[in-house]
């Protein structure tokens, strides 16, 4: 692995060297590296590009790592990553992609997970994107996400975008069945230009299923950004989806909740907040001897922390 | 020492301008001030001046002899001014052991933010790691504002009404927090208040009224005239 490739990696997924557990790490395109333990298999795809990650029942304490690294100028890649959890498992799982672009090309990693949870299995999923390089190139991240989640089942989601990627549009996708439970926690910076839209629908099918979907955003420069979140609560159940934006110099946030309840017990609640930082804010801490930019910053890392 | 010479601020109003303050000249220098008088009289406003979130429309304000009236918030607060809000402003993300730290100027350990946050009267392990929005309550968010404060340890503290907004309970306890800061102070607090305990331990008290001082002298001058006046309906309600 060269300087830039750990370089990404230590952005994406925190890492300095191979993590221990199960991994698989994809640089360019290729599998770089690859280990499994007793209770977790990685398996590649025959018919086409990407891994069954498969994790037996009862495996509690494990974590898979399956970052994607970009450092060649003009790669374009689709990947397809199916995760099996196995009844009563409990495991985290980090992905994540980092691309480098020098060059003047477009690089583009584009994913679709996908997630089965059996009964009563646990997961905390964290995805990090992150781009960088010089190049006038363009980096560009689709990241799908689709998740199933059977009778018990719990799944923590948080994702990532601070820096570096130009466009991302982001779509996850989620059925909860019964006592089923999603949080899913999404914070995103976009600079210059960029433009990211975030798409989140879930549908609560099970009795007693519930879902918390978070998203706090910055948008500066001239970038854009748009939160749709789309929730049917189809049984007894509870729904809350928020989005906080703060919005700079010229940058822009939409936000579209869309709150469906087909059910009489089904409790839905959205809530938007969308400005630029609030003055008083910037007094506040400037009261406490921080210039103006200053001031800024701290609310900006404190917002998105 | 702070002075403030024929401070005026005036509103522009759809007809006219509105005198909020008028020819306001101050000296402070005793440890324990308290600005009173009914509400809407302007001395939130004048407290404003002083830690340069308003501007004047004239006059000056001098710090230690220096003039500061030119100065912004960044840097009075650099020279010694701290201000506790009013209403205390919430943060998403920021958390209480956060914004102790910022106003300490310095990253501090986790005793010293526990310190502080007991002599205001918290229990330090339940707030350090809470984020400073509005699952917090009135009390707890002003003893957090009170904190920062006394954290930055400055040559002169403003207290906007540290009682508004806070139930009888919390009050009594604050009170003491006050009494305890000015045994300990080594500056000056300078505290808008309505409250008779709290002008009580005030070394000085000045009342404002219809963007005036309509008078001022040593509590003992003060305040029975204060408490007896039909003037002050106001403020003898607030007690």
């Amino acid at each position: 692995m060269d300087l830039i490739q750990k370089n990404l990696l230590q952005e994406i997924a925190g890492l300095h060297e191979v993590p221990e557990g199960a991994y698989n790490i994809r640089a360019n395109g290729e599998l770089q590296a690859r280990n499994t333990t007793a209770n977790i298999d990685i398996v590649t795809k025959s018919d086409k590009s990407g891994i069954d990650i498969i994790i037996k029942p009862g495996t509690k304490n494990e974590s898979v790592h399956i970052p994607v690294l970009l450092s060649k100028s003009g790669l374009q890649e689709m990947v397809y990553n199916d995760f099996y959890v196995g009844e009563g498992a409990d495991v985290t799982i980090v992905a994540g992609c980092g691309i480098h672009n020098g060059g003047d090309q477009a690089s583009k990693h584009d994913g679709l997970h996908r997630f089965f949870l059996e009964k009563n299995a646990r997961v905390r999923y964290v995805e990090k994107h992150y781009g960088t390089g010089d190049g006038t190139g363009e980096r560009i991240m689709n990241p799908q996400t689709e998740m199933e989640l059977a009778q018990g089942a719990y799944m923590e989601m948080e994702t990532v975008q601070i820096k570096g990627v130009d466009s991302t549009v982001r779509t996850t996708r989620a059925k909860l069945g019964k006592d089923a439970g999603l949080v899913i926690h999404e914070k995103i910076m976009t600079h210059g230009k960029q433009f990211a839209r975030t798409d989140f629908a879930v549908d609560m099918d099970g009795e007693g299923s519930s879902v918390n979907l978070v998203s706090r955003s910055v948008a500066r420069d001239h970038s854009r950004q748009e939160f749709i979140s789309v929730i049917h609560g189809n049984n007894r159940c509870v729904g809350h989806s928020e989005c906080d934006g703060i919005i700079m110099e010229q940058g822009s946030v939409t936000a579209t909740p869309s709150l469906t309840a087909n059910h009489l017990d089904a409790s839905l609640i959205h809530e938007a907040a969308i400005g630029k930082i609030a003055g008083e804010q910037l007094i506040k801490l400037m009261t406490l001897g921080l210039t103006e930019a200053e001031a800024e910053e701290q609310i900006i890392n404190g917002f998105l922390k | 020492m702070l002075e403030l010479r024929d401070i005026c601020f005036g509103v522009e109003t759809e007809n006219a301008e509105k005198e909020i303050l008028r020819n306001i000249n101050l000296q402070v220098d005793e440890r324990f001030v308290a600005l009173t008088g009914p509400n809407g009289g302007g001395k939130s406003t004048l407290a404003k001046i002083i830690a340069g979130i308003l501007v004047p429309t004239s006059g000056k304000i001098f710090l230690d002899g220096e003039d500061i009236t030119g100065l912004s918030v960044t840097d009075r607060a650099k020279r010694g001014i701290s201000y506790a809000f009013q209403k205390p402003v919430c943060f998403k993300g920021l958390t209480v052991k956060d914004l102790i730290s910022l106003a300490a100027g310095k990253s501090i350990s986790m005793t010293e933010v526990c310190d502080i946050l007991s002599e205001v009267g918290l229990c330090a392990r339940d707030y350090v790691n809470r984020e400073m929005n509005d699952s917090l309550s009135g009390g707890e968010l002003k003893r957090i504002e009170i904190a920062m404060v006394k954290a930055r340890g400055t040559k002169l503290s403003i207290f906007d009404e540290p009682e508004a907004g806070i139930d009888l309970w919390s009050f009594q306890n604050l009170i003491q927090v006050f009494e305890r800061m000015y045994r300990d102070i080594n500056g000056t607090i300078l505290i808008i208040s309505h409250q008779e305990r709290i002008l009580n331990i005030a070394d000085k008290v000045i009342v404002i009224a219809d963007g005036q001082i309509s008078r001022q002298g040593t509590r003992d001058e003060i305040l029975p005239s204060l408490l007896s006046s039909k003037t002050c309906s106001v403020l003898t309600e607030k007690m």
